[in-house]
């Protein structure tokens, strides 16, 4: 369906990308959120604080992240599109919850706008040192989504996409800004609300006798109903069976968390999303993203004057992540040079995707600020060689 | 005695609370004497005698004896996370503010772990009805010692018994600014129903401190007899004093037990003040989150039939 031309601010804006993702947000049709305040990422739900009253929308400043977390998923219990908005260490509490928006096969998104660590770490300087803590960070085995915008223009784009990703796989979807996009501002354009497209939660047509909260019938992804229409369901973060009762059994396991990995790694396929640059006849390709692609554009455009053949391949969805064309480019590139705002996170999938066909380059960084254009052409040119 | 003769004729009667319970769940995993089962009767009766819509109650527990409650009750149940069913109850309850929102669940759950959620909903006056269940101990994962574990009580985890000073809990909750405040033992089964009763139909954040026997691990770590000693225990030591000043109310070991409604009052729930604020602010273009929720769709929402044929006691919530 098309968006409710309540939350969207049509026009050409200059935003940042904190303001373009709560834009977002309201565009997608998110009225709940919960928030704790944490630096760099406050700004997103402060936009919202304001803009809700105005649309229906309700905003709760919670008393921690844990609380913040907890809130979203009961709210989309409701049918509410909800989300939450942190930084590191409040992603960290969120963990809990976000593991239990997961096993109860909540649609939410999180907003993480990634700020240097480990622990408090440097507060209001970049990092993407958390994107591995995004696929593994709740115990367990689950699969999430998660995308990674590197302007503000793909911050608000890239959120409204996360929200119908949520409805569509009925997972939390995570958007994984940093500290420079959620900070940078730039252009943005937020198109009318009738050209921009949104997933609204699909209720289940069967009767409350006869509906089973996870009941599939060959499906990937069950039926919803909200809490309140008369459905009188029970869901649980323990393993629990089609009519969504606890069985503590390891055949209960295998079902129940089987499919909770399936639905997402049986559709990656669809659900993947790359920018792809000048591979065909690459033998070294950067792979990178959000604010370090952007960076590393300088580092390519030095190499090729000296006469590297670099390709490029930006990720927008991290997670689940392009195995198919890494693999595929590894047949004909020497090399992937992965620079990133951390000690090495991404380079291991792309390292494990190659499996020795290629190498894989880190070109790590601390973080706390970019990477110098400089380091990265120097990688990509000694790659090469 | 022979009894197949009779068989045919016997009346199959069905449980009067099965309307109110998931059935086919039973039986439950709750130990023999333990007090959840009686708590969950009051409340089950409560909900019957208040003539509630069903459909537009939700109930959320915790981890731990009690946080089965959940599962095992009829109704829109949420089974959350160690500590968090009030914040994720406030998530529920502000995106469809006509829900009545319960919270059923333990000692540990909602005052150890989830202590910080309890007080902030208290002080927010979030508009839910808290069911603590406090049986002076941790059940669920062997005896370990709780936030309102008396002192000197042994525990797993104090063996030598507990030398810290437990919470009183009615005084915590009076002190953040709860609306309803009262304290049961699951014997007072009348006067819990009526605390329930009345609970339901007022507003804001109820507090109702259920304490039920432990006989597993409360009771056979200290010695105390069985379920039905501890009944009799209540039954000996429990002195009913409305009204009581909250800050008298703390539980000793094998100590009386002051129960009662100890705070009953009006005070404006969260919703209330953010609509009357934002309207005294932004005047009519104050958009408040509709009473079905803020959910976004091309077709209504199916409708199901109406529970009961009385008003929803839930839906008063609405300023």
């Amino acid at each position: 369906m098309k968006a409710d031309p309540a939350g969207v601010l049509t026009g050409a804006h200059y935003l940042d990308g904190d303001f373009a993702c709560g834009e977002g947000a309201l565009a997608a049709g998110c009225r709940f959120v919960a928030g704790y305040p944490i630096t760099p990422s406050t700004e997103v739900v402060e936009r919202i604080a304001r803009r809700f009253p105005y649309i229906g929308g309700t905003f709760i400043q919670m008393e921690d992240e844990l609380a913040s977390m907890a809130a979203i998923v009961g709210a989309a219990w409701t049918g509410t599109k909800s989300m939450t908005v942190t930084s590191g260490p409040g992603f960290s509490l969120m963990m809990e919850n976000i593991g239990l928006a997961a096993m109860m096969e909540t649609p939410c998104v999180v907003v993480n706008v990634q700020r240097a660590g480990p622990s408090t770490g440097l507060p209001t300087m970049v990092g993407q040192a958390d994107m591995m803590q995004a696929r593994w960070g709740s115990h367990g085995d689950y699969e999430i989504i998660a995308v990674c915008p590197q302007s503000p223009q793909e911050a608000f784009d890239l959120t409204i996409d996360a929200f119908n990703l949520a409805e569509i796989y009925r997972v939390p979807v995570l958007v994984m800004m940093d500290e420079c996009v959620g900070h940078m501002t730039e252009k943005v354009v937020i198109p009318p609300a009738d050209q921009i497209e949104v997933v609204p939660r699909q209720l289940t047509a069967a009767p409350p006798e006869r509906f089973q909260p996870y009941r599939v019938d060959g499906r990937l992804v069950p039926e919803f109903a909200r809490a309140g229409d008369g459905y009188r369901f029970h869901t649980t973060g323990l393993t629990h069976d089609e009519r969504g009762y606890p069985v503590m059994s390891a055949e209960c396991q295998e079902k129940c968390v089987r499919r909770l990995v399936e639905k997402i790694r049986s559709q990656a396929e669809q659900i993947v999303r790359f920018e792809e640059e000048q591979t065909e006849q690459a033998e070294v390709v950067v792979v990178s993203y959000g604010i370090t692609a952007r960076v590393a554009r300088l580092g390519i455009e030095l190499a090729r004057q000296q006469g590297v053949r670099v390709g490029v391949l930006r990720l927008i969805v991290v997670w689940p992540f392009p195995e198919r064309r890494i693999r595929e480019l590894s047949r004909t590139v020497k090399a992937f040079v992965v620079p990133e705002i951390n000690y090495g996170q991404i380079v291991l999938e792309v390292e494990r995707c190659a499996a020795g066909r290629a190498a894989a380059i880190p070109v790590p960084h601390g973080g706390g600020a970019v990477h110098d254009p400089e380091a990265i052409c120097e990688a990509i040119v000694r790659a090469a060689r | 005695m022979s009894t197949s003769a009779r068989a045919p004729e016997l009346p199959v009667e069905e449980h009067p609370i099965a309307p109110y319970i998931r059935i086919e769940r039973m039986p439950h995993i709750w130990c023999p004497t333990c007090g959840i089962g009686t708590i969950v009767k009051c409340f089950a009766t409560a909900l019957e005698q208040t003539h509630v819509d069903l459909n537009k109650v939700a109930i959320v527990s915790g981890i731990g004896c009690a946080g089965r409650v959940a599962g095992y009750m009829k109704l829109d149940g949420f089974h959350t996370t160690h500590g968090r069913p009030i914040p994720f109850a406030t998530g529920l309850k502000l995106s469809r503010p006509e829900l009545l929102v319960v919270v059923f669940s333990g000692d540990g759950d909602l005052v150890g772990i989830g202590g910080n959620h309890f007080i902030h909903a208290a002080r927010r006056n979030m508009d839910l009805l808290v069911i603590l269940v406090n049986n002076f101990i941790y059940g669920m994962t062997g005896g370990q010692n709780a936030p309102t574990t008396p002192l000197t009580a042994k525990t797993s985890t104090m063996p030598y018994g507990n030398f810290e000073r437990p919470f009183n809990l009615p005084h915590l909750a009076a002190s953040c600014g709860a609306t309803y405040v009262a304290r049961w033992t699951s014997l007072h089964v009348r006067r819990l129903t009526n605390s329930l009763k009345e609970a339901i139909q007022r507003k804001g954040f109820r507090f109702i401190e259920a304490i039920a026997p432990c006989s597993t691990l409360y009771a056979r770590l200290n010695k105390l007899g069985t379920g039905l000693n501890l009944m009799q225990f209540y039954h000996d030591n429990a002195e009913v004093r409305h009204g009581a000043d909250t800050r008298e109310l703390d539980i000793g070991f094998q100590d009386r037990i002051i129960c009662g409604k100890f705070v009953d009052q009006e005070r404006p729930t969260f919703i209330e003040m953010m609509d009357a604020h934002y309207r005294r602010m932004l005047g009519d273009k104050y958009v408040p989150m509709p009473p079905q929720g803020g959910f976004l769709t091309d077709r209504a929402a199916p409708q199901p039939e109406a529970g009961a044929a009385a008003e929803p006691v839930a839906a008063r919530s609405q300023a």
